[in-house]
């Protein structure tokens, strides 16, 4: 909807203040658009996916094919320009997607899922050109499952669940708020994992029993972890770490499986 | 490396003229052709085989035949404008069915289109003036080759070309929005079962008052029958008002697919 290829189904919308409805060219104008799929032009060159792209932008060919040299830099594929799109990795098709959604200099970038199924690697080099871009005053919109990628990348996040919000802020705020902040993991043998949910149940805030895990959501992982020394309870793993958004999500949106 | 610098952006940012969107999908799919520049090469000779074939070789054993003004001509005069006009067709169709249909299900090169400030009415028509600029190309040839196997009579002969245009305009535009329509490539067959017999049965080969009554308004309802008989009396050098009544056919035929094509893009790429 916001990119004006859907219409809107009810209430009111406004992109970069103009109405979707009235002013969808002008409105993309200004829009660049990641996919969640790739849709590289297959019979077309690397270098002429961005050409012809930017010319989609009426954007004039002089400044065109400048600007073309810096985005295959950005994307770092400048010596797979003359290439084919089919043969590029994943990544690479990725970056030059992203690459090519910033031919016409957006003001506000829309990314769907920019880096599901990249490897590490590429995820890094991905989020680290994405987050250039946010320094350099470009609006991003994104979506995503992972929540690391949300920690590191959103100012702002809203999470949903079922097509509702249910919670917004920074990552930071929405920790505080939702999570507490620190969690300390736990293993025991399998069987013996609720009795022991008793024996600790005092030590934390919140204590979420899993399947092969216990959870204790607690302001001082340490002093939880000194106290089930005390108690002399020895798990056979214990693990205290920050809080995480992904506990924020969890726990907002619950574990069963949605589909 | 450093990102591409902001701020020299904002004066490109400007929405192109509404013909000049059309446009840029059909640089883009030159671009394309430009990869595989063989694949004209059989559009360009399969007109000339049909004239080789059918006029010389089949015109020898046929001889003369009446054309619409009484008149007897040489077979091969009488074949090639027909066969001009279902070259066009087929040219037409092929580059809106086959072509439009792997990049509307299989690239996604229209999702991407769609994203910039071209609408889905430019992407139809960019497809349906590339049709017609291939098409053109094409039928500059067949021309050309008509001309010289001797087989142009009349000075008028000159629109043969622009008629083919409008022909393949016609297809083209049906094509395209026939293609909105296709479930998978078995689809595809059904086109053919429309193509074949017209192609066969439009007057091509041998005139109307061969068939009977029934079959006469079946044929005259079809539109390759009002191509054949536009490219059959612009070439016999027999143009008169009637001429008027088939041109408009299939410019209406055109118009109706582009609007039909645009609006089935539109529900297909953008709900």
């Amino acid at each position: 909807m916001i990119s004006c290829v859907s219409p809107r189904t009810s209430g009111e919308l406004t992109v970069l203040g103009l109405d979707p409805d009235r002013d969808g060219p002008r409105i993309r104008a200004r829009l660049g658009v990641v996919p969640q799929e790739d849709n590289l032009d297959p019979e077309l060159t690397v270098r002429e996916n961005l050409y012809v792209y930017g010319r989609y932008f009426d954007i004039p060919k002089m400044a065109l094919r400048e600007r073309i040299e810096q985005l295959l830099g950005f994307a770092q594929l400048t010596e797979r320009g003359g290439d084919r799109v089919e043969p590029l990795s994943g990544g690479m098709k990725r970056r030059l997607t992203i690459a090519r959604s910033l031919v016409n200099e957006p003001d506000l970038l829309l990314l769907d899922e920019p880096t599901t199924g990249l490897d590490p690697q590429a995820r890094h080099a991905l989020w680290d050109r994405l987050y250039r871009l946010k320094a350099q005053g470009v609006t991003l919109v994104l979506t995503t499952h992972y929540m690391d990628e949300a920690e590191q990348l959103c100012d702002r996040l809203v999470v949903m669940d079922r097509g509702r919000i249910v919670a917004g802020g920074s990552p930071r705020q929405l920790i505080e708020r939702h999570s507490t902040r620190e969690v300390v993991e736990l293993r025991f043998t399998p069987g013996e994992t609720e009795r022991m949910a008793e024996k600790v149940s005092d030590l934390a805030d919140r204590v979420e029993i899993l399947p092969d895990r216990l959870l204790l959501y607690t302001a001082d992982g340490d002093a939880v972890v000194e106290a089930l020394g005390r108690r002399r309870l020895e798990p056979l793993s214990v693990l205290a770490r920050r809080s995480t958004l992904e506990d924020v999500f969890l726990q907002l949106t619950g574990r069963q499986l949605v589909d | 490396m450093s990102a591409p610098a902001p701020g020299i952006g904002l004066r490109w940012r400007v929405v192109p003229p509404a013909p000049g969107r059309a446009r840029r999908l059909v640089d883009r799919n030159a671009r394309a052709a430009a990869h595989y520049w063989w694949v004209p090469l059989s559009g360009l000779a399969e007109p000339v085989f049909y004239l080789l074939s059918i006029g010389i070789g089949i015109g020898k054993l046929v001889g003369g035949i009446e054309g619409p003004d009484h008149h007897v001509y040489r077979y091969a005069v009488y074949v090639a404008p027909a066969l001009l006009a279902a070259s066009a067709m087929n040219g037409a169709i092929y580059e809106c069915t086959f072509n439009v249909y792997f990049k509307l299900e299989y690239a996604h090169v229209y999702d991407a289109v769609l994203a910039t400030p071209l609408r889905a009415v430019d992407v139809a028509r960019g497809e349906i003036i590339t049709a017609l600029l291939r098409g053109a190309t094409y039928s500059t040839v067949f021309v050309v080759m008509m001309a010289a196997l001797g087989d142009v009579t009349s000075g008028w002969a000159a629109l043969a070309m622009p008629a083919a245009l409008l022909i393949g305009f016609a297809f083209a535009a049906a094509a395209m929005a026939a293609t909105t329509y296709m479930r998978g490539w078995t689809d595809f067959d059904l086109v053919n079962l429309v193509m074949l017999p017209m192609f066969l049965f439009s007057t091509t080969f041998y005139p109307l008052a061969t068939y009977p009554r029934w079959l006469q308004i079946v044929v005259e309802c079809t539109p390759l029958y009002h191509g054949v008989v536009l490219e059959r009396s612009i070439a016999l050098g027999l143009v008169g008002p009637a001429l008027i009544g088939h041109a408009a056919y299939l410019l209406v035929m055109g118009l109706a697919g582009v609007a039909l094509a645009g609006r089935r893009i539109r529900v297909l790429l953008l709900s």
